[in-house]
């Protein structure tokens, strides 16, 4: 290995200084206003973490409401609403299901992908030594605090919380009269993803340039990791994307707060007070907002696809199968991305023509879905896979997608989806491709990259035990979703039961209800594991998995600058079992041994 | 351990299908977990298609799992003792698994275009106008026999009176319980006065939003006599979960008399419902 010493650090390894003031501003520098991305990634990280435990627990409440209607909570409830004696009420309810999308997606999803692993792992892959602009990448981090502080702060505002529904959808979300939350809560909630929005941004500009400008010599293109593909295709995903939601959020806080109307219909009656404003349409906001959020949906999922690519090829100790398809479909899976949304809107009164346009789109982008399932099988095939634990969740996540996946052609075929729309059949879906999916190979992701974030290992046992619990109790909460929805169970009902239809599945939603809090209290191994291998777990060389990339190159956890050498690429990343070496792996920065060209491109036959 | 994660992995085939048939075939604890009955002339061909894909889809799920459970017992890096297969893909193998699922995706796409077009495209016609041609602006569509409005939290319907026109005066106003005589094809005009609902009818296989500022319409011919519900699909504030109507089929004598009596009854009535809802 080359080991070109690199210069100067940055500021926050300046010589202490001995007074106290001095001491706290360097801690604050270093820790709180850091402008290094791993310090600025696990800050994310760890503020995604607890805001995943708070949707964790607003998911129990709509899962306590769905099994036992009506009934005390034993121990919170009697905290929670001393008014009804401890019994979820219908307004409440409703809070429920908006906020725990709303965290789920704006708190948890996105900043733990790109803002915790993209931030952590981009230089770290890429060979660089920081972020391209590492004011703007701490200023992302800090714009999602306004937001935590006004969302948060939304459920304690009449209605505790907004409740329009994540989609918030208009006039329900923008005339004040519409329900007990759609006053302050909602606007306090719209400025806040806006503030998420804002975040995201600076986070995506930041990725774009650093992965285009700042990669090591040698580091090509086709020879970034899947992961970093994955971050770049979502940085720009977010480029494109996002000042649309931007817009439409201001557009329906202006509505809301001068009465422009863009939403509003004339002569609305709502709550037997008279509308001001009108001539708007509320379908425009259903277009802008999945003009934004379809692609929000891939932004949700293709960091995650690209760190399973990763540890699948470490642990199957194989390269991994059709790199360049790989890509490819990523990129397909982009561009095709921005032409679906309104399949979100097959029976909302759009056009039924354009909904035939965009069920063929809708169609063609499992294509590349499935491309990539076969690619991560013919990954595993002829390998030698060790059955690490975040190997288990990287196949899960395969596993669990190919679900999430083939329900989405269900609802993709427009007159099935007239009957599936709005039930549980979505709500499969989507936890298929967003829980069993992406959360799962986050889980899978935090056990690879926790040795290099902390120098230590986590207990492998516990993982195991972590890992078949939650693989368990999640099939038992979400897969009979889709039974609930062949029967037509609507989703975002306080009580489904009253329905003669419905009236007979309730046994059925409490075995659910049983595992989601089983699953849920599963959740404690991982946070013991995590927090005690941060202090106590064994301490960890280089590279523990014996893994190809840059990062692993490093040193555990790496200091200011990353890398105590300057790292010089020669082949990408997933040259495992090379017959050129004697080792099982073959970093990306091993210079090739005597006679061997190194710029051959491996062969793809 | 290595045998023991293939297995579990391999339960995911084996009992999602299993899940999937013991609610097909209706056995216990799971009776009555499928399609509720379908009670619309037009509506089989929704279930065929949702069998369909759902008999498709269930072979590829099938065929992955077993290609993932077979790799992860055979690769097992603690039982195979071969080396490696160095390799980096197939242009082959991707040729082939891109054209075979686009071809039937492909297939999917336009197989179902007629059923969607039957839904949502070609409101049931009185005659074809004087040019005698279908899709023109001078055919006449079939009358609704109702106009139903969402409400916060309720389904108010309008059917006309002798005047056959819905919105005069001798409208016969009800609220969440919607008669229709079997056997007759139906156009119903739905609508909302406030936020946005949907008109779910499970047994009818008919879901549409209703919108604010929007007259839409749906069309089923129902086959059965009952009483079924509607469903509101669409979250339309607190109350969402309440806002339940009933819809009951009935003989078209059945439904005359209803009608009549309801009519009458109204008129009795000193209090009428206006058409602008200023009631309560
Ligand atoms: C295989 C490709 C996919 C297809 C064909 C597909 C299709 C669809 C369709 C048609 C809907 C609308 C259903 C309805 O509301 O009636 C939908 C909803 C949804 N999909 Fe997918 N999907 C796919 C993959 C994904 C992925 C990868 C994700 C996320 C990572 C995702 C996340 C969602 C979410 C969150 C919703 C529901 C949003 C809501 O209504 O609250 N889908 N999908
Ligand atoms: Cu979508
Ligand atoms: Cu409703």
């Amino acid at each position: 290995m080359s080991s070109i010493p690199l210069g100067k650090g940055h500021e926050t390894t300046a010589p202490a200084r001995t007074n106290s003031a001095a001491a706290i501003s360097q801690f604050l520098s270093a820790y709180v206003f850091s402008k290094d991305h791993k310090i600025i990634g696990l800050q994310f990280l760890f503020s995604t973490l607890l805001w995943f435990l708070v949707g964790g627990l607003l998911a129990l409440g709509i899962r306590w409401q769905l099994a036992w209607p009506w009934t005390n909570m034993p121990i919170i409830g009697p905290m929670l609403f001393s008014e009804t004696g401890g019994q979820i009420s219908p307004e409440f309810y409703t809070m429920l299901f908006t906020m725990h999308a709303t965290v789920m997606i704006f708190f948890v999803i996105i900043p733990i992908l790109a803002g915790a692993f993209g931030n952590y792992l981009i230089p770290l892959m890429i060979g660089a030594d920081d972020m391209a602009f590492p004011t703007l990448n701490m200023l992302s981090y800090w714009f999602m605090w306004p937001a935590f502080i006004l969302v948060g702060s939304s459920f304690f505002m009449p209605g505790n919380g907004a409740a329009a529904g994540w989609t918030s959808y208009p006039p329900l979300s923008a005339v004040w009269d519409a329900a007990p939350s759609s006053g302050l809560a909602q606007t306090l909630w719209l400025i806040g993803i806006t503030f998420v929005g804002v975040s995201s941004m600076m986070g995506s500009v930041n990725y774009m340039t650093t992965i285009i400008q700042m990669r090591a010599p040698g580091m090509t293109m086709f020879r970034l990791p899947m992961t970093i593909w994955g971050m770049f295709i979502t940085a720009v995903l977010q480029a494109f994307a996002l000042p649309v939601l931007t817009a439409a959020g201001f557009m329906q806080l202006l509505d809301r707060t001068i009465g422009t109307g863009f939403f509003l219909p004339e002569g609305l009656v709502i709550n037997n007070s008279i509308a001001a404003s009108g001539g708007g349409q509320p379908l425009l906001w259903q277009h802008l907002f999945w003009f934004y959020s379809h692609p929000a949906v891939y932004i949700m999922i293709l960091p995650a696809m690209g760190m399973v690519s990763d540890i699948i090829s470490c642990f199957a100790r194989k390269p991994i199968f059709g790199y360049k398809p790989m890509v490819y479909s990523l990129c397909g899976i982009a561009g095709l991305g921005f032409i679906v949304w309104g399949h979100h809107m097959f029976v909302s009164g759009m056009s039924p023509m354009l909904g035939m346009t965009f069920m063929i789109s809708t169609m063609m982008i499992a294509l590349p879905s499935a491309v990539k399932v076969f690619n991560w099988l013919g990954t595993l095939w002829g390998g030698r896979i060790q059955y690490t634990t975040p190997m288990l969740f990287a196949i899960s996540f395969v596993s669990m997608f190919v679900i999430g996946g083939l329900s989405g052609i269900f609802m993709a075929a427009t007159p099935v989806d007239i009957f599936i729309h709005d039930t549980y059949f979505i709500v499969a879906h989507f936890h298929y491709v967003l829980f069993a999916g992406t959360a799962m190979a986050v889980m899978g992701a935090i056990y690879f990259w926790f040795p290099k974030m902390f120098g230590r290992m986590m207990n492998e046992p516990l993982g195991k035990v972590h890992f078949f619990l939650t693989f368990i109790f999640l099939n038992g909460t979400f897969f009979t979703m889709h039974i609930l929805g062949a029967v037509g169970f609507p989703r975002r009902l306080a009580d489904p039961y009253d329905y003669q239809t419905f009236a007979h599945l309730m046994p059925m939603n409490q075995f659910m209800s049983i595992c989601a809090i089983c699953m849920v209290g599963t959740q404690a191994i991982f946070a013991f594991n995590f927090f005690y291998s941060i202090f106590y777990g064994p301490a960890c060389g280089r590279n523990p998995w014996g893994a190809n990339s840059l990062e692993w190159m490093a040193p555990s956890p790496p200091g200011h600058g990353n890398f105590d050498f300057q790292p010089v690429v020669y082949r990408g990343p997933y040259e495992y079992g090379s017959p050129e070496v004697d080792t099982d792996y073959y970093p990306q920065t091993q210079p090739p041994p005597e006679g061997v060209d190194p710029n051959a491109e491996p062969d793809h036959h | 351990m290595g045998r023991f994660w293939s297995f579990l992995f391999l339960l995911v085939p084996v009992l999602g299908v299993a899940v999937f048939l013991w609610a097909l075939l209706d056995l216990w604890p799971m009776q009555g977990h499928w399609l509720p009955e379908n009670i619309n002339d037009h509506g089989h061909v929704i279930d065929q298609l949702f069998m369909f894909i759902l008999y498709l889809t269930g072979i590829i799920f099938v065929g992955t799992g077993g290609v993932l459970f077979w790799f992860m017992w055979k690769y097992d890096a603690a039982q195979n003792r071969e080396p490696v297969k160095f390799t980096h893909g197939s242009h082959t193998l991707e040729v082939v698994w891109s054209i075979l699922p686009a071809a039937a995706l492909l297939f999917i796409a336009i197989y179902q275009m007629n059923a969607w077009a039957d839904a949502k495209m070609r409101r049931p016609l009185d005659s074809l106008g004087p040019d005698g041609i279908e899709g023109t602006a001078d055919d006449v569509y079939k009358p609704p026999l109702c106009e139903v409005t969402g409400r916060q939290f309720e389904w108010r319907i309008r059917y006309a009176g002798e005047d056959g026109i819905i919105g005069t005066a001798d409208d016969l106003h009800v609220v969440n319980d919607l008669h229709l005589p079997v056997n007759e094809e139906v156009v119903v005009q739905i609508t909302s006065m406030d936020v946005l609902h949907s008109f779910f009818l499970p047994n009818v296989r008919i879901k549409q939003d209703v919108v604010p500022g929007m007259k839409q319409f749906v069309w089923f011919k129902p086959n059965k006599q009952g009483t079924y519900d509607i469903v509101c699909a669409e979250l339309c504030g607190w109350g969402h979960y309440k806002m339940r109507g009933r819809m009951v089929v009935e003989s078209r004598d059945k439904f005359d008399a209803w009608i009549k009596n309801a009519y009458s009854e109204q008129e009795r009535s000193e209090y009428i419902v206006s058409a602008g809802g200023s009631d309560e």
